[in-house]
């Protein structure tokens, strides 16, 4: 629709037209702001826990153990240099005291969500999966923070 | 002929030359969510009369949902 939009406006005489063919879903798919009367609350992005713990590959995982559990939080996510999600230390991972590494103890390649997806759709797919959160995560795999089922449905009941 | 634009250069023309920003869906999905400034001309009403809204001397971009 917008690449019509723009021809037609250079057929009115705009001389600088340009066209953001990605729209809407892509500006949204990076967390960036929208306005409106939904102001995106229907979107997971409002209901992201982005103090999530992060670890790097080379951390120790028993720093990264007492780290994690002085935050309250029960997961961590194994992020690269660029935010990129590598993988994730669920409970077993953390609770455990052996000397693995943060490599070896991760679960590799989480399935990740996007910050545009709608938060009823996404809750559906959690309680299909039994799942109790999903990582969120810009198109190029950045991590962006957590979703908890339970806050998408308290969000959802509102 | 209109140029591309990816989402670091459409907020480079906003902040750097005042770009325009026009979503061109129907009005209903516009007042649900849009681009922060953007304006609504839906594609179905975009003529010589409703471009008025628009400054000729100022960049304009133009989005929908996903360009199709």
């Amino acid at each position: 629709m917008s690449p019509r939009a723009a021809w037609r406006l250079e057929s009115l005489g705009f001389a600088r037209v340009y066209d953001y063919v990605a729209g809407k879903a892509d500006w949204g798919s990076f967390g960036l702001p929208l306005e409106g009367a939904s102001s995106g609350a229907r979107r997971v992005a409002a209901h992201v826990r982005a103090d999530v713990p992060t670890c790097r590959l080379d951390d120790e995982l028993a720093a990264v153990r007492k780290r994690v559990a002085r935050a309250g939080w029960d997961t961590c996510f194994v992020v690269a240099e660029t935010g990129v999600v590598l993988g994730r230390l669920g409970r077993a991972a953390l609770s455990g005291d052996d000397g693995r590494s943060v490599e070896e103890a991760m679960t590799p390649g989480p399935s990740t969500i996007r910050p545009s997806a709608r938060l009823d759709e996404v809750v559906e797919r959690m309680r299909r999966q039994n799942l109790g959160s999903l990582p969120v995560t810009t198109p190029d795999g950045r991590l962006v923070g957590l979703l908890l089922r339970a806050d998408a449905e308290q969000a959802l009941e509102r | 002929m209109p140029a591309p634009v990816d989402r670091d250069e459409l907020q480079r023309l906003v902040h750097e030359e005042q770009a325009q920003l026009v979503e061109v869906l129907p009005p209903d999905e516009y007042e649900d969510e849009h681009l922060p400034t953007a304006i609504n001309i839906p594609l179905r009403t975009l003529d010589a009369e409703t471009a008025r809204r628009l400054d000729p001397g100022r960049p304009v971009v133009v989005y929908c949902y996903d360009g199709q």
